[in-house]
Order: C-alpha cells, then sequence, then structure tokens
C-alpha cells in the first residue's frame, strides 16, 4: 500500500515508527486470512482532535452545523469525566481512513488496527454497503461548500432552520431503496388503454364538418382531462412510498437552494444507514477479527494484561445492557463452531438427544467458509433472525426484562426463548426507525399529504411528532400533514396544520 | 481544523437563547445558585435534540446474565437509545450577566467619579535589543537578520537560510500601565426573626446571587459581607448567612449600625462603591426602632452609598410596615431601591427594581 499523504488533517500525522511497522504487519496477517479491505490509512490525533472527527461522524469536511458542536461538547466532556474514550473511528471509503488517539498504550493501538481491518473488510464486502458512496470524503466536501454558498446568499439563520426541518426527517428513507427499483415509470399505454381515446364522445358530423363540429383542441382538451382525472382515481402516489424523504424533494414545492439541501441530507442519509442496519455483525466481525489476529500472533508477553483489560472493557455487558461488540462476537463464534462441527441441516435440526447434540461434530470443518459468507449477504435483523438459535441463548443467558410500575424498576420477565428472540428482534427494530410511508399526496383533494405508520408493537413518541410534523408542513409548503397510526392500539390520524397537532380516532380500515 | 469551533459557538448561541427564554424559571428555581463555579455558571439543559418520528418507550428489554440478586435487569431500559440524558452547559458568569441584562434591560452602571484606586498592569507592547532568551520576538529578529542579509548583498534566492546574530536579535519588553480600578463592597443583611422561614431565605439566596452576578460583571472587585439581625446584629459568613435558624424579635436598627461599623472600619468612601441589600419581612418591634433606623439611614448610611436597597419579603406573619415607612422617608431619593418580592415569581421583577437605576 503506499503511503497517502493527509487529505484533510494537518502534516505530521503518520504513524511513527514502531507503529508503521505494527500495521505493516497486521495488515499482512489480516491478508493472509482472507480479510479483504480497501487501503487503510491511519492517522494520529489528539483526544481533541478525534472527539471532534467522531462528532462530524467520521467527516472533519461536513457542513456547519450546530450540533456537531453539540455532540463535540459531550463527547469532551464524558472523556474528560473519564466516562468514555473512544478507541478509534474508521470510516466506510476508498481508501479508507482510520484515526488513533495519539496517547493510548502501542497495545491498544494494535488492537485497534486489527479491529479497523475488520471494520474495512466489512464495509467492502457487505451486501448492504455495495451501493454506498466510497468517495464520501469529497461529497461531504462538496456539501459543506453548498451549505456555506447558501448560508451567505440566504443567511446563515435560515438556512440553519432549514437543515433542522430536513434532518427531521431524515429518518423516513426507504433503507432498501439504492438495492431495488421500487418505482416502475408510469406507463402511459395503461392509462390509456382504460380511457380510449377514442371514448371521448362526438358530435354526428360528416366528414367535412367534422372538425367544425368537433375542434380537435376541444377533443384534446377533453381527453386530457379524462386522463388526468384517472392518475387522479388511480390515487398519488399509486403505491405507498416509504422514502418520504425522497418523496418531499420531488414534489414539494421548494425553491431550487433548499431542494439541493434536501437532497444533500438525504444523501448522507442513506449513505450512514447501512453502519446504523449492521451494528451488531460489524462490531462483532472486527471484534471477532481483533481477538483472533491479537491473541494468536500479534501479542507480546508483556502485553498481555493490558489486552485482556481493555478487551473486556469492550465487550463488557452489564446485567440487562445490550452490548453489541459482545453479542456480535459471541454469535460470530457460535457460528464458527456450528459450521465447524456440521451442526446445521435436517438431521441436527430433528435431533432432540441432548447427549447426542451436545456432543455433536462430523469435524465439517466449514466455520470459516460460512462466517465469511454470512458477512456478505446479511444485516442485524437477518442475523439474529437466522443465527440466533435457543442453545446460544440459554449458553448467554438471556432474558426479558419488564419494566414494573409500582417498584418502577426492570425486572427479569423470562427466559423463555421465542420471548428472548423476539424482545431482541423488537429492540434492534425500534432502535431503528418506524416504517412511515407517503400514502396520499393530495389528500381531500386539497394538497395535503398523508403518511401511514405500518405500525407492529409500538407507538410513536407523541411530542417527538409533534414538532417533527410540524417541520413537515413547512416542507411540504404549508399544507397540513397526516399520519394515520395507533396509539395504544386504538387507530387514530395525528394531524399537524402548522401551528398545533389534532389527535382524531380513525375507522379501522382506511 | 476549526470548524468544531464554529459549530461549537452556534451550539452556545443556541443554549443563550434557550437560558434566555427560561431565565424566569432558572431565577425562581434557583437552580444554578449550587452550580456556580469560580467564572463560569454550570446550566443544565434537556439534550436539543433534533426531532424526528421515533418510537417511543420500548416496555421490555432483553438482558444478558444470571438475572439473580443484585443488578438482576436493574438499571436503566435495556439498549441504549439516544438522547434522554441532561447535558451540560457551562456559561461565564459574564455571558449570564449580560443575559440578566438584556433581558431586564438593566442599565450598566457608572461606577462613582473619583473613587476608582488605580492599579498597575504590565503589559508587553515595546521591543528592546536586550532580554531574556524566552521573550524573544521570533518574527521581528527574523526580520531584522533578513534585513542584515539583504543589505549586506549575502541574500542568496537559490539557498534561502537566514542565520540570526546576536545583533538581530529583538525581545518583547513591557511597559507598566497604570489601570482604573473599580471595587464594590455589598452587604447582604437579613433578617432572621421567627417569621423568616425557608422558603423566604430560597428567596433571599437566589436574589443575592443574581445580584452579586451583576455587581460582579459591573466591577473588578465585588467583597461581599453579610449581616443577620433578629433583636441583635451580627456579622457572619455565607453559609451561616443562609443556613441560620430563625428566632427571636427584630430590631432592624442593630443591623444598620454593624452595617455602618463595618463600613467605617474597612471600607472607605473614597475607595468603594457600596452596596447594602436588606432583606426583612417588614415587621420592626417597634415604631420607636423603625424611627432609629431613618435616622441612621438619612443621616449616615445613604449618604455612603451608591444605593440602598430595602427588599421585603412577603410572609404570613410579618405587618409589612417597614416599607411602607421607608417609603415614606425616602420614596423620593434615587439612592434608595425598594421592593417587594410577594413570592419566588417575583424575583426577576424585584431584581429589576432594585439594580434597574444603573447606579
Amino acid at each position: 500500500m503506499s503511503r497517502m499523504p493527509s487529505r484533510f488533517l494537518r502534516e505530521g500525522r503518520q504513524l511513527p515508527g514502531e507503529l508503521e511497522e505494527a500495521r505493516q504487519s497486521i495488515e499482512a496477517l489480516a491478508r493472509s486470512y482472507g480479510l479483504d479491505f480497501f487501503d487503510t490509512i491511519f492517522e494520529m490525533c489528539t483526544y481533541d482532535e478525534i472527539n471532534m472527527v467522531a462528532a462530524y461522524g467520521g467527516f472533519p469536511t461536513r457542513y456547519p452545523h450546530w450540533r456537531f458542536g453539540m455532540e463535540f461538547l459531550e463527547m469532551q466532556k464524558s472523556y474528560e469525566y473519564g466516562l468514555s474514550k473512544i478507541y478509534e473511528m474508521v470510516i466506510n471509503t476508498d481508501p479508507s481512513y482510520a484515526y488513533l488517539m495519539d496517547c493510548n498504550l502501542v497495545v491498544d493501538q494494535k488492537l485497534v488496527m486489527a479491529h479497523v481491518f475488520g471494520h474495512v473488510d466489512f464495509f467492502k464486502n457487505n451486501a448492504w454497503f455495495a451501493h454506498t458512496n466510497r468517495k464520501m470524503l469529497d461529497e461531504m466536501a462538496n456539501h459543506a461548500t453548498k451549505v456555506r454558498n447558501a448560508m451567505e446568499k440566504h443567511g446563515t439563520g435560515e438556512v440553519e432552520a432549514f437543515i433542522d426541518q430536513c434532518l427531521s426527517i431524515d429518518n423516513l428513507i426507504d433503507p432498501h431503496g439504492p438495492h431495488i427499483v421500487r418505482r416502475r415509470p408510469i406507463d402511459e399505454d395503461a392509462l390509456d388503454s382504460e380511457a380510449p381515446r377514442a371514448d371521448i364522445p362526438k358530435m354526428p358530423a360528416r366528414d367535412y364538418m367534422d372538425k367544425h363540429i368537433n375542434p380537435p383542441d376541444y377533443l384534446e382538451d377533453q381527453r386530457k382531462r379524462r386522463d388526468d382525472e384517472i392518475r387522479r382515481m388511480k390515487g398519488f402516489p399509486e403505491e405507498p412510498v416509504r422514502d418520504v424523504m425522497a418523496f418531499v424533494l420531488e414534489h414539494a414545492p421548494l425553491p431550487r437552494w433548499k431542494q439541493e439541501i434536501l437532497r444533500m441530507i438525504h444523501d448522507e442519509a442513506e449513505y450512514f444507514a447501512p453502519q446504523a442496519q449492521t451494528k451488531v455483525m460489524n462490531e462483532g466481525w472486527a471484534s471477532y477479527w481483533h481477538t483472533l489476529l491479537m491473541t494468536r500472533h500479534i501479542l507480546a508477553p508483556s502485553e498481555v494484561i493490558d489486552y485482556a483489560d481493555h478487551h473486556s472493557g469492550t465487550t463488557a455487558m452489564r446485567p440487562g445492557q445490550f452490548n453489541p461488540y459482545k453479542i456480535g462476537l459471541e454469535l460470530w463464534r457460535h457460528i464458527e463452531e456450528r459450521w465447524n462441527k456440521g451442526r446445521f441441516g435436517k438431521e441436527w435440526l430433528d435431533c432432540d438427544d441432548p447427549v447426542l447434540r451436545r456432543n455433536w461434530d462430523t469435524g465439517a470443518g466449514l466455520g470459516r467458509e460460512k462466517i465469511f459468507e454470512i458477512r456478505r449477504t446479511h444485516n442485524d435483523i437477518t442475523f439474529l433472525d437466522t443465527f440466533l438459535t435457543e442453545d446460544f441463548c440459554r449458553e448467554m443467558g438471556f432474558f426479558t426484562t419488564k419494566f414494573d410500575p409500582k417498584s418502577r424498576e426492570w425486572l427479569l420477565d423470562s427466559r423463555e426463548f421465542h420471548e428472548v428472540k423476539q424482545g431482541l428482534l423488537n429492540q434492534l427494530a425500534s432502535r431503528g426507525s418506524p416504517r412511515i410511508y407517503v400514502v396520499d399526496a393530495n389528500h381531500e383533494n386539497r394538497g395535503e399529504l398523508r403518511l401511514w405508520h405500518d405500525y407492529d408493537a409500538l407507538d410513536l413518541q407523541l411530542e417527538w411528532a409533534t414538532v417533527t410534523l410540524g417541520n413537515l408542513v413547512s416542507l411540504w409548503g404549508g399544507r397540513p400533514v397526516h399520519v394515520d397510526t395507533r396509539v395504544e392500539g386504538k387507530p387514530v390520524r395525528l394531524t399537524h396544520d402548522g401551528s398545533e397537532m389534532k389527535r382524531q380516532t380513525r375507522k379501522e380500515e382506511e | 481544523m476549526l470548524n468544531i469551533d464554529r459549530d461549537l459557538g452556534r451550539f452556545r448561541d443556541i443554549v443563550k437563547g434557550r437560558v434566555r427564554r427560561d431565565l424566569r424559571k432558572y431565577m425562581s428555581s434557583g437552580e444554578l445558585i449550587g452550580r456556580k463555579g469560580k467564572e463560569t455558571v454550570s446550566i443544565p439543559l434537556p439534550q436539543i435534540g433534533i426531532p424526528r418520528l421515533r418510537y417511543g418507550e420500548n416496555k421490555q428489554g432483553v438482558g444478558q446474565g444470571d438475572g439473580d440478586g443484585e443488578g438482576a435487569g436493574e438499571g436503566q431500559e435495556a439498549g441504549d437509545q439516544p438522547g434522554e440524558h441532561a447535558l451540560e452547559v457551562e456559561l461565564s458568569l459574564e455571558e449570564l450577566a449580560e443575559i440578566l441584562a438584556e433581558e431586564l434591560e438593566l442599565p450598566k452602571i457608572q461606577p462613582k467619579g473619583q473613587k476608582n484606586a488605580a492599579s498597575d498592569k504590565a503589559r508587553y507592547t515595546g521591543i528592546t535589543r536586550q532580554g531574556p532568551e524566552s521573550l524573544r520576538h521570533f518574527k521581528r529578529t527574523w526580520r531584522q537578520a533578513l534585513r542584515r542579509t539583504v543589505s549586506a548583498g549575502d541574500w542568496d534566492p537559490k539557498r534561502p537560510v537566514i542565520i540570526p546574530i546576536k545583533d538581530d536579535k529583538r525581545y518583547r519588553s513591557f511597559e507598566v500601565q497604570k489601570r482604573p480600578r473599580s471595587a464594590a463592597v455589598v452587604i447582604y443583611m437579613m433578617d432572621v426573626s421567627g417569621s423568616m422561614g425557608q422558603e423566604q431565605k430560597e428567596i433571599v439566596r437566589s436574589e443575592a446571587f443574581w445580584i452579586d452576578t451583576w455587581l460582579r460583571h459591573n466591577y473588578d472587585d465585588v467583597e461581599t459581607r453579610f449581616v443577620i439581625h433578629d433583636a441583635v446584629a451580627r456579622e457572619v459568613d455565607r453559609d451561616t448567612f443562609f443556613r441560620v435558624r430563625e428566632s427571636g424579635g427584630t430590631l432592624i436598627s442593630s443591623a444598620y449600625k454593624l452595617c455602618l461599623e463595618i463600613l467605617t472600619k474597612g471600607f472607605p468612601v473614597s475607595d468603594w462603591n457600596i452596596y447594602p441589600f436588606h432583606f426583612s419581612d417588614g415587621d420592626n418591634w417597634s415604631q420607636s426602632d423603625t424611627r432609629q433606623c431613618v435616622d441612621l439611614l438619612g443621616e449616615s448610611l445613604i449618604p455612603m452609598c451608591n444605593q440602598f436597597s430595602y427588599a421585603q419579603v412577603d410572609s404570613q406573619y410579618g405587618s409589612g410596615q417597614f416599607i411602607k415607612d421607608l417609603h415614606e422617608a425616602f420614596g423620593k431619593d434615587e439612592r434608595v431601591g425598594l421592593s417587594r418580592i410577594p413570592s419566588r415569581e417575583g424575583i426577576m421583577d424585584s431584581i429589576r427594581e432594585l439594580l434597574g437605576r444603573g447606579r
């Protein structure tokens, strides 16, 4: 790999000699195990710098916005109070950039490097990242320029307020959007076939009088009106649209500069989405590789204690807490073991004998191959859904907890496998965003926007919903916005008209 | 590399906006008092989030472990939902005072005439040819060396090396400047008779915090003294002032006498801007004592002060007569500030009444 000069940080951030040697050997080791990553450039940062980079989501060239300042302040505080410390930061680009904190021990730096190669392999090979922009550094810098230009032209306050509105809906995107074509182009012929042009009634007339009695532009007008009517009957959009943000972008009456900013925030949200979708897998994968490389190859005897201390720090799980590093790591190992011992397929699934199961080992040796395969195709939800087995659940001692309103405590509720699994999946899903669709962009034929919440188990947080819908009203040109959802199981329509939100019950099927 | 400073600055502006908006709340709750550091106040804010459509509280969580004994499923909601915790943001007292001034429309205080003692301050403004190496002015030295090299004809653009010699070296030098200093002394007096309960003291405490903040903003140096009185007065420290148990009767003149004594002993009028604040429920023991108070104030105390302030905290026992008597005697004197504080919510208005005249 060639050493490229730093793209945006100041000079002199190259790894010092000792770490550069470590990097080369760790990189070679990682490749020898089949990890396949982009070139990865490591840079040394002070803790202030790494907090700053982290506040910007890994991109020092982001557009100006107050929330980055807030996040920076929070990280800085939490570091200064000794509550948390960022060991590493790596971004999904080609080449990939990773930041090391300069005051860490050498053993920490080695751990982080091994960990980072795991992440970059995941970024490069996992299907959910396939459509992310690997030149995002440049893109982010372009976004920053755009915002700064807009601020010069329209005023910082106005641009910032608009960005706040855009961010308010930046979770209403279609996480599968980049992977499939959702919208077929509108088939004009199909529309026509239901409303054949010949159908427009004509007055009887002789040929030579026809164009006077039935003027062609009149007929054309009639046809157009007819077609519009059909399109309106079909509703707009024709099918529910998951990517609310893109829909607003295409159809809301926004001036050009606002469109550009909205598009930019949409693209950034789409870029970051896969990282949230694969947190458990990705952290688990990187942890799997750093443990393997460190313990088998890299660690010097004098470093073992520090390594063990810091590794267990990242993978510790407080009772009742969910640590993606820990769960991910354990699950990857569990899968590897299963496929190594041939614990899959019909025979394994049909076997009820606990002794047989415990000693099951066909010597299949397919573990490594299997985990490489899984890291290509899965995301967190499918990963847990497919591979979280009853055995694993028991091994890890999972349980569900319930909030007891009387004692105001979280109490153990159940250790039953299906409940635990369902609970875990719900938890993953709830950390994500609710599935919201645009169902009608011309509600009541008054240009109002109607959304539909594909409700499963959890209510929307109503306070936030109020402010969010208010923002959506501004984006949608001031027209009212509705969301059909449920509150405590009852179907409800939330309506925001720009000044306040109202809540109405609605009929079950609408 | 400095992008973050700008974003941080924007965020702090937003925080200041919040504080301004909620100033009345902060003033009546007394929340900030315990959060005062030497030069900053740390302000608790609910995290300012971007509102989004998201799920409400998950009523179920998943944990891991043996689940027995202590800590089983205890603690937070499982998972790591972001953003519910409070954020602490530090504002400097300076910034807080500015917000206070803008919101209450307080005029800046003009320190009294010639009273200000001068203080010396060294400022590094000059350049000399001799000096300690630690004060070497690199740029000037380099420029001098360049000048010498060029004029000597030794300058080689292909090899632009400049080596300063001893003669080229330039050092920073300081000059002592006289700077006017303004100092103020604040004397808080409080009635601790039986009718001044916990709530009344809290109000006084809040009010004193804001008065401190404001006066500190206006003067380089602020000394505070505390006097409590029932039938007799004594000087105490800040802590005692706000904690002492209430008891006894009320002779307000005792406090004014002590105040006068403190001032004549330690704070000559020529050097100090003087601000006595007296808090009471206005229920003096006797009319004759009140007369004595009025005499004391009119003849000795008020002429010394920039402003004498009396704030009467309503309590359910007091007759509240005292403020009426003072009003009668000094109602037209602009050196006297009188204010009634009916409840916590009245603190803001009271501050405005007392400090609003810019004295």
